[in-house]
């Protein structure tokens, strides 16, 4: 297994992402944002950060980049892509998940931990820390996902911080490879930091994978 | 070389929590019966081609899935 974990201007948890990598299991490699090719690589994990300042929106500079072109050519091949918190945003703004991501209800950056609950109920205890992670979509919209079983993590009751609609943390594209979430896995996989349910994360990155 | 301006808003319907913060704090500096305010961005350019705009304000200047934009001619 090989990861590739894309590194943008701005970027600042592809260093966690990688060993994050690297724990679950495999290889981990940095790929700069400027790089056309991701050198076959078996999944992708796109980190959080501040890409290009988030100016003008979070993402939404970002999504042009080489190596964005190159994800979504391995997205279409349906190779395994993972977005978190700024990665998800970027992904959001490509197209290639469903939604987008507003400024927090409360206009604050939240730093804390939460409790997330996955597609088949776990709860996993998760750090959160961003400043524009209110999931939106339109309610026809929300209804399919809903349908087709593309909400990949929700906020546990009382977990939602940031006023995503419906407690939505995280989505999936509709073939399920391209996820996205705005909690990060990355921080909770080493017991010396309180959580290793992130690995749960990586792990279904895996799975996807094989 | 044409000038424009593009105006951004968020979309009707859609909480804007920077507009609800700027009309909280109003009437605090004595300002009353000021509401719905909606904050949003404005993008001035200069064009050699103000057809291409459009499509420039689709797929960069404004996420269409949530803010309204508008493009007026200087």
């Amino acid at each position: 297994m090989i990861w590739g974990v894309l590194q943008f201007p701005g970027s600042c948890d592809e260093r966690d992402a990688l060993h994050a990598c690297e724990v679950v299991g495999g290889e981990a490699r940095l790929i700069w944002h400027g790089e056309r090719d991701l050198g076959g690589v078996d999944a992708i994990v796109i980190p959080g950060g501040f890409s290009y300042g988030d100016y003008l929106r979070a993402g939404a500079i970002a999504r042009f980049s080489p190596a964005m072109e190159a994800v979504a050519e391995h997205a279409a091949a349906g190779g395994p892509v993972l977005g978190i918190c700024n990665g998800f945003q970027v992904l959001c703004e490509a197209g290639l998940l469903p939604g987008a991501l507003l400024r927090n209800e409360e206009l604050r950056f939240i730093c804390k931990q939460a409790d997330l609950v996955d597609g088949e109920g776990q709860t996993l205890s998760i750090p959160i820390k961003h400043g524009e992670g209110r999931y939106y979509a339109p309610e026809e919209m929300l209804d399919a996902l809903e349908a087709r079983g593309q909400v990949a993590y929700r906020y546990a009751d009382g977990h939602n911080a940031n006023g995503s609609v419906r407690d939505i943390a995280g989505v999936r594209n509709e073939r399920g490879n391209v996820v996205g979430l705005m909690p990060h896995p990355e921080h909770a996989v080493d017991p010396l930091t309180g959580s290793t349910d992130g690995r749960q994360v990586f792990e279904a990155l895996e799975r996807l994978a094989a | 070389m044409a000038r424009a301006r593009v105006l951004i808003r968020p979309k009707e319907g859609i909480l804007d929590p920077q507009g609800k913060a700027v009309e909280r704090a109003l009437p605090a500096l004595g300002f009353e019966g000021v509401g719905n305010v909606r904050v949003g961005r404005m993008v001035e350019l200069e064009a050699d081609d103000p057809e291409q705009l459009g499509e420039l304000c689709e797929k960069l200047l404004a996420n269409p899935l949530i803010e309204d934009y508008e493009i007026q001619p200087l």
